[in-house]
């Protein structure tokens, strides 16, 4: 057994290692487009790990991540605004002038502060996810139904952003790459890389942080909610408190990935808020490794990486790609591919094509060649 | 009381919409506990259905004289085309993840991201071509007795059923692209299906005008209901599919081939998607993004009615449709002008078809704060979960 656990943190570390590697390296040989795009998806990773937690280890699957996501990225994008519109007209942002509007809506009013922009973006979206996981797991309402009453939601905060051009420029969105922060251009280059680094260190704090979250007992109800929840409720523990709690951390995940994704991208819209864009972040978990930390960073950044890629040679192809992927990864690779790697798949291939021998009746046992069994 | 009637009838031609796609889903997810989310993309097969019957029937000569009547022929081959699609799904996706239901919502919805770009860039007579092949190639075995099917020279007859199936695919395909030339270029633009004469234009009756065009959905509607009823209620295989969903061990025991009703059962519910489409199809233009736009609408009327109920499905597809149109529409304001004026305000701030969706939507969750498992839930004694 100490054997196995040595084996399993050589090959954490030799994870931690590329990654680390991979984000220092990354600045000094990307050209900044790609540098750009990279930061983009590292902050992906931090929307995963709130899957990865709901789904990945609570076993509940949310189609309306976008939600949480959007709600951060319209909470900085916000403050950007406000933050670069002295001189237009009334000193609100510019599009308001389009519709008429003169004073600024109530709600704008408190994102002029850094420091209530900061907590904003990841606790709104957090107490938002709080209060409807509440009602929906008061009920009992759970599996499918839950999945379908959030795709519904996040239609409902589309419909309503996409709808509200007076309040919150509607299906236009906020810009931010044109706004000013400590007096630089968010879109310029400079900028961008700080962005970047950002990006990187708190991918690597969500991820402690998640980490921290399930390696205790918390995890454990967690883990045990996925597999039955009723024994979990006649052990004397209230799932109810527990869903909501991790579906609140995932909730504020999603906001601040939401956050630096905007100012990253250069806007925010409604379109954050798609029924596709949701359950995307859900394929990226799926293909890392459900229940695997790691596999959700892993798989947000390559499924993406390779979206830009497939799209820029071939634009029509990528749709058929990502639909084979779904299929593949719930049919043939339910574990995804980091959980495939640790349950022994390379080794179990190796048998398949017949390089190892393995003991019919002890399949986890190996047999070196005198037919005697390795322990 | 004029408006409350005209209200009314676009309520029900809202909801028969609803309705006749969420049957489907209904009776699917209501069996199998599968959640179908490609369900849309069903519908939009069904609507791309109609659009290819219209023009064979526009351009082939012989066929010219019966233009009049392609919208009928259309919901056949809608059901057809849908159902065979359905099956194959069923048979090589589906099949592999009973009893994970959130595993099935993921791989259709790949199987419905594939079937979009499908459509967008393969030409659509190629696509008939491989339906026509798909469905040949799926139903013919019934036809060839079990000796030979299963007998000492079974695989080589099944290998060539397949490969007959797919010349005639190719047959067809090749002769539509050649005969109707729109069907022989892959676009992703929309598409519209334009109504025959006799459908164009309305009835008048107590001073309201009733398009015709509405009246016919809501035939076809109440045709499916009525249909889906006496198939589930008197058939030797509707009995079956219904022991299966009330207890599928026990059925199974009993002799009853649960494979089989899976099948017929999931060919049905697509089949009845393709219905639907062929009814979309006449209410606005065709593209590949079409189903998305009603899918989740479907669910909520799943998830308000009840799941395995019919009755609650049919209440709930009109309940949403009345009150979209009450509210969607501003009608609520103009046939109640002195309500409260917190409440005039509150409505008239919802009074376009995307906000009434935001609100409706919230009263639906607020609905199932009460009644969690929808209006008329499953009667049992089992432990949840």
């Amino acid at each position: 057994m100490s054997i196995f656990s040595t084996k399993k943190s050589w090959f954490n570390l030799t994870i931690w290692v590329l990654i680390i590697a991979l984000i220092i390296a990354a600045p000094s040989v990307l050209p900044v487009f790609r540098l750009n795009l990279l930061g983009r998806y590292l902050s992906l990773a931090i929307v995963a790990l709130g899957v990865d937690l709901i789904w990945g280890f609570t076993g509940m699957l949310s189609l309306g991540q976008g939600i949480f996501f959007a709600l951060g990225g319209y909470c900085a994008a916000m403050f950007l605004q406000l933050n670069s519109s002295v001189e237009f007209p009334n000193g609100i942002p510019e599009f308001f002038g389009l519709y008429g509007v003169e004073k600024l809506p109530f709600f704008w009013e408190p994102f002029k502060s850094s420091i209530f922009t900061l907590i904003s973006i990841w606790l709104l979206p957090a107490i938002i996810a709080g209060l409807l996981g509440y009602l929906v797991f008061r009920n009992r309402i759970k599996g499918v139904y839950f999945s379908i009453l959030t795709q519904a939601a996040l239609l409902v905060f589309f419909n309503f952003f996409n709808g509200q051009q007076k309040l919150i420029n509607g299906t236009n969105g906020l810009k931010t790459d044109v706004t000013q922060l400590f007096g630089q251009m968010v879109g310029s280059e400079i900028m961008q890389r700080w962005f970047f680094w950002i990006s990187a260190i708190l991918v690597i704090l969500a991820w402690f942080f998640a980490r921290w979250i399930v390696r205790d007992r918390f995890g454990n109800i967690l883990i045990g909610i996925r597999d039955d929840e009723a024994r979990v409720r006649f052990t004397g523990y209230n799932p109810v408190i527990f869903k909501t709690i991790i579906f609140s951390i995932a909730g504020g995940l999603a906001g601040i990935s939401g956050a630096l994704y905007t100012v990253q991208s250069g806007i925010v819209s409604p379109q954050f808020m798609t029924v596709p864009f949701s359950i995307e972040m859900v394929i990226w978990v799926a293909v890392g490794g459900r229940g695997t930390l790691l596999g959700a960073i892993f798989g947000a950044v390559l499924i993406n990486y390779a979206k830009s890629l497939v799209s820029e040679a071939l634009p029509a192809s990528w749709m058929f790609i990502q639909g084979g992927l779904f299929i593949l990864v719930v049919t043939a690779l339910p574990e995804g591919v980091l959980g495939w790697i640790r349950k022994g798949g390379p080794k179990n291939l190796l048998f398949l094509i017949g390089i190892n021998k393995k003991l019919e009746t002890y399949p986890s046992l190996e047999v070196n060649e005198e037919g005697e069994v390795n322990s | 009381m004029q408006l409350i009637l005209e209200s009314l009838f676009n309520g029900v031609a809202i909801g028969s919409v609803l309705l006749v796609a969420a049957l489907g889903l209904a009776i699917v997810f209501g069996l199998m506990g599968v959640i179908n989310l490609a369900h849309g993309e069903l519908m939009m097969l069904g609507a791309y259905s109609t659009y290819i019957t219209q023009l064979i029937f526009k351009q082939v000569s012989f066929l010219k004289p019966f233009y009049f009547s392609y919208v009928i022929v259309a919901i056949g081959i809608a059901f057809l085309v849908s159902g065979t699609v359905g099956i194959l799904l069923e048979r090589t996706v589906i099949r592999r993840l009973y009893g994970s239901p959130l595993e099935t919502l993921l791989a259709t919805w790949g199987v419905s991201l594939i079937l979009q770009q499908f459509v967008r860039s393969v030409p659509l007579a190629y696509g008939s071509g491989l339906v026509i092949a798909l469905f040949f190639g799926l139903f013919s075995p019934l036809f060839i007795s079990d000796d030979l099917l299963h007998g000492a020279k079974g695989k080589l007859i099944r290998a060539c059923n397949w490969g007959f199936s797919a010349l005639i695919g190719v047959a067809t395909g090749g002769i539509l692209s050649s005969l109707v030339s729109k069907l022989s270029r892959a676009s992703a633009r929309n598409v519209d299906v334009t109504a025959p004469s006799w459908m164009r234009g309305g009835i008048d009756f107590v001073g309201i005008t009733f398009p015709k065009t509405r009246l016919l959905i809501i035939l076809i509607t109440l045709i499916s209901v009525l249909v889906v009823i006496f198939f589930l209620d008197k058939t030797a295989w509707g009995i079956r599919i219904r022991a299966v969903t009330q207890n599928r061990p026990m059925s199974d025991c009993l002799g009853i081939s649960t494979e089989t009703v899976d099948i017929i059962t999931f060919g049905i519910g697509s089949g009845l998607a393709g219905v639907a489409g062929v009814a979309v199809s006449l209410l606005g233009s065709v593209g590949p993004n079409v189903g998305g736009n009603y899918i989740v609408g479907c669910f909520m009327v799943v998830v308000l009615g009840g799941v395995g109920n019919l009755l609650g499905t049919i209440l709930a597809s009109f309940s949403i449709g009345i009150m979209t149109d009450l509210i969607g529409a501003g009608r609520l304001l103009s046939i109640w002008p002195e309500m409260p004026s917190p409440l005039y305000s509150t409505i008239d701030f919802f009074a376009t078809t995307s906000m009434a969706r935001v609100m409706i939507f919230a009263l639906i969750v607020i609905f199932l704060q009460f009644r969690p498992t929808g209006m008329f839930p499953q009667k049992g004694r089992m432990v949840e979960s």
